[in-house]
């Protein structure tokens, strides 16, 4: 059963079409992550689905129920704003026992349920302070708190940690998850973060100017990217996308990049490519993807490719090198010993598997 | 010298300044309480007399004696009155102002033009009209006056509060369960505690202190203690105790109000300075 069905809906501001014919089925008790570039959209959707705006075309169902004509608080929706909404005037336990009064809870129940929600969360100890006694991740704490004392059938959060420092922004991220494995609730979580999306998601929904541009499960947005957009999108360092010629090569398929050099297909790809012979296109490789040429190694599909790194950026574990193709700056994640020196040529390898061609017109991978 | 030298003298002379600038301000003050409490001689004897021989209340008991004492309540009952009604009805325009963009951009502005009209140019068509509907010198005509009156300058203030006020409290407000109304009663109003007590001092002062539109309205049913002050100047002589003590009455709420009211009055005022 779904818990959020959207069909064909669209979003004016006056002149602005912010939401552009979005169709969205969201399985009951799923972890959807809305992400997409600030100003895509996402706000508005999540802030349609609340009722906080209303709807200019389309149709919102929630538990099969279409809730268009309802006011917020009729769609059992709970919700976490980005700026937390902590009312300063009341202690962290009246604010978290706003919303239960609302709906008229006996003063137990109320009591009962906070201890649960401050004990998940590790505010028991702040039950009695004012928001302004606290620091930011407390204050996302005692947000959280309200939205999940509600005992809704949708949580709507609207980037929650964005307002966090790095290392807090982690450690909730992995709370929110474990939360959310607890109280096996749907929940549609908005960020423009990619790998907020990444690490969180059961299902990502891209988004890109109103529209969605892919839907699926982290890993298939990763892999399988349906658009050139999707495959820069996620992932960083982001794919390397360089200029290229679809030629014959070897019996089969390979691309011509820049400087000349071509690069073999391996077969699995040249039924799909194959109407595209001698025509510009996008290549597309992840980082990850390009690594140094080691002797022995014989796995098909790796094309090699000879190249002078320019530039060595070590992050520890790993290190990022930059090369050039033609004009092209290019980017491998490399082990962290396999180059030490720049402007040394060495010998590359390209997992030919895992890249991707693109129809530079279309910007649809091929 | 040296500098910490420098720093006390300074710190004197700002002392001395301020104390000047205090008692040049009290001085009329003082002087009315003391009026209030002399006895006719002590107020034309020369020298001076700078404190009454005792304080007597007679100037205080022949106002009540004579009824006159009754113009304080009058001026009480429609300038609280007013105020509570403005201050209702003038937020509950500001929320729609600023949260509905009721009327587009210019309909606040328009609001607040209202109030720039001096009073003396619609105090005898509002006479005329009042004679025809039979409100002169009732509490609801100077009400009903103070009221419009105040409105403009209420919404201005209150739609600025509102504006500072983030919308997504409100809007998790809504989420969670509550209507418009209980939004506006269980956030808004919380929210802009101070700018609502701060506006409805001046709303209140304002309707208090007038003078005008009491003069022309009343008669002898609600006359208003700013309009009865003035009926102890005669023609051959002044009636100096009656003046001040019915003076030193008048004075008396505003300095209770203020005192109890002084934090928000200080925050109110502060906070409105920045949104326009
Ligand atoms: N209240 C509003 N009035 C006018 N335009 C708006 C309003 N809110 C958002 N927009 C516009 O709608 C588009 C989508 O905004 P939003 O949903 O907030 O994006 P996101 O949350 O993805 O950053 C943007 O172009 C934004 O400028
Ligand atoms: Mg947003």
């Amino acid at each position: 059963m779904a818990d959020l069905k959207i069909t064909g809906l669209h979003k004016y501001y006056g002149a602005v079409h912010a939401v552009r014919g979005i169709d969205l089925e969201i399985p009951a008790g799923e972890f959807t992550v809305l992400v997409g570039q600030s100003g895509c959209g996402k706000s508005t959707l999540l802030r349609t689905i609340a009722g906080l705006e209303d709807a200019d075309e389309g149709t919102i169902e929630i538990g099969n129920e279409v809730v268009n004509d309802l006011a917020p608080r009729e769609r059992d929706i709970a919700m976490v704003f980005q700026n937390y909404a902590l009312y300063p005037y009341m202690t962290v336990y009246d604010n978290i026992a706003f919303g239960l009064r609302a709906r008229k809870t006996p003063k137990q129940d109320i009591a009962g349920k906070i201890a649960r929600a401050a004990e998940m969360l590790g505010i028991g100890h702040l039950l009695q302070r004012y928001p302004r006694q606290l620091s930011g991740g407390q204050l996302q704490r005692v947000a959280i708190g309200r939205a999940i004392v509600r005992n809704a059938r949708l949580y709507l959060f609207d980037e929650p940690l964005s307002n966090l420092d790095a290392q807090l922004r982690d450690e909730m991220r992995g709370e929110i998850k474990r939360l959310h494995q607890e109280l096996g609730k749907t929940m549609i979580y908005v960020t423009h973060d990619q790998i907020e999306a990444m690490t969180m998601a059961d299902r990502i929904v891209l988004l890109r100017d109103g529209r969605i541009e892919q839907a699926g499960a982290p890993l298939e947005l990763f892999e399988q990217p349906v658009t050139r957009y999707v495959a820069g999108f996620l992932g960083s360092p982001s794919m390397n996308f360089l200029d290229a010629t679809l030629v014959a090569a070897d019996g089969g398929l390979g691309v011509r990049l820049a400087d000349g050099t071509v690069l073999p297909l391996p077969p699995a790809r040249h039924a799909a490519l194959a109407g595209y012979r001698d025509r510009p296109v996008t290549f597309g490789v992840r980082p990850d993807h390009i690594g140094r040429a080691s002797p022995g190694d014989t796995r098909p599909g790796l094309a090699r490719y000879s190249a002078v790194i320019e530039l060595l950026q070590p992050t520890g574990s790993r290190t990022y090198g930059t090369f050039r193709v033609g004009s092209a700056e290019v980017v491998a994640e490399l082990k962290a010993h396999d180059v030490s020196q720049v402007n040394e040529r060495v010998e590359l390898v390209i997992d030919m598997n895992r890249a991707i061609v693109i129809d530079p017109d279309s910007e649809k991978v091929l | 010298m040296s500098l910490r030298r420098r720093r006390a003298v300074k710190l004197a002379l700002r002392y001395v300044a301020a104390v000047a600038l205090t008692v040049f301000f009290l001085f009329p003050i003082y002087w009315l309480f003391m009026i209030s409490f002399k006895t006719a001689d002590e107020i034309y004897a020369y020298p001076p007399v700078w404190w009454p021989s005792s304080l007597q209340l007679d100037n205080y008991l022949v106002l009540f004696r004579d009824g006159d004492a009754k113009t304080v309540w009058n001026s009480l009952v429609v300038a609280g009155t007013s105020t509570v009604i403005a201050m209702f009805i003038g937020t509950i325009c500001a929320y729609s102002l600023a949260r509905f963009r009721t009327g587009g951009e210019h309909l606040a502005n328009w609001i607040i033009s209202q109030r720039m009209i001096p009073p003396i140019a619609v105090v005898f068509p509002i006479f005329l009209l009042y004679v025809w509907f039979g409100l002169v010198d009732t509490y609801i005509g100077l009400i009903l006056l103070y009221t419009a009156f105040n409105l403009p300058y209420v919404i201005w203030m209150m739609r600025g509060y509102i504006l500072d006020i983030p919308q997504a409290l409100e809007e998790a407000a809504l989420v969670d369960g509550y209507t418009r109304w209980q939004v506006l009663w269980k956030v808004v109003f919380p929210m802009c505690r101070a700018g609502l007590f701060a506006t409805a001092i001046f709303t209140f002062v304002f309707a208090w202190n007038d003078f005008i539109f009491a003069l022309v309205l009343t008669r002898t049913e609600v006359t208003t203690y700013t309009v009865q002050v003035t009926h102890y100047f005669g023609g051959q002589s002044n009636f100096w105790a009656k003046i001040a003590a019915m003076s030193v009455l008048g004075t008396l709420p505003i300095f209770i109000v203020v005192g109890f009211m002084q934090r928000y009055l200080v925050r109110g005022i502060s906070l409105g300075a920045v949104k326009g």
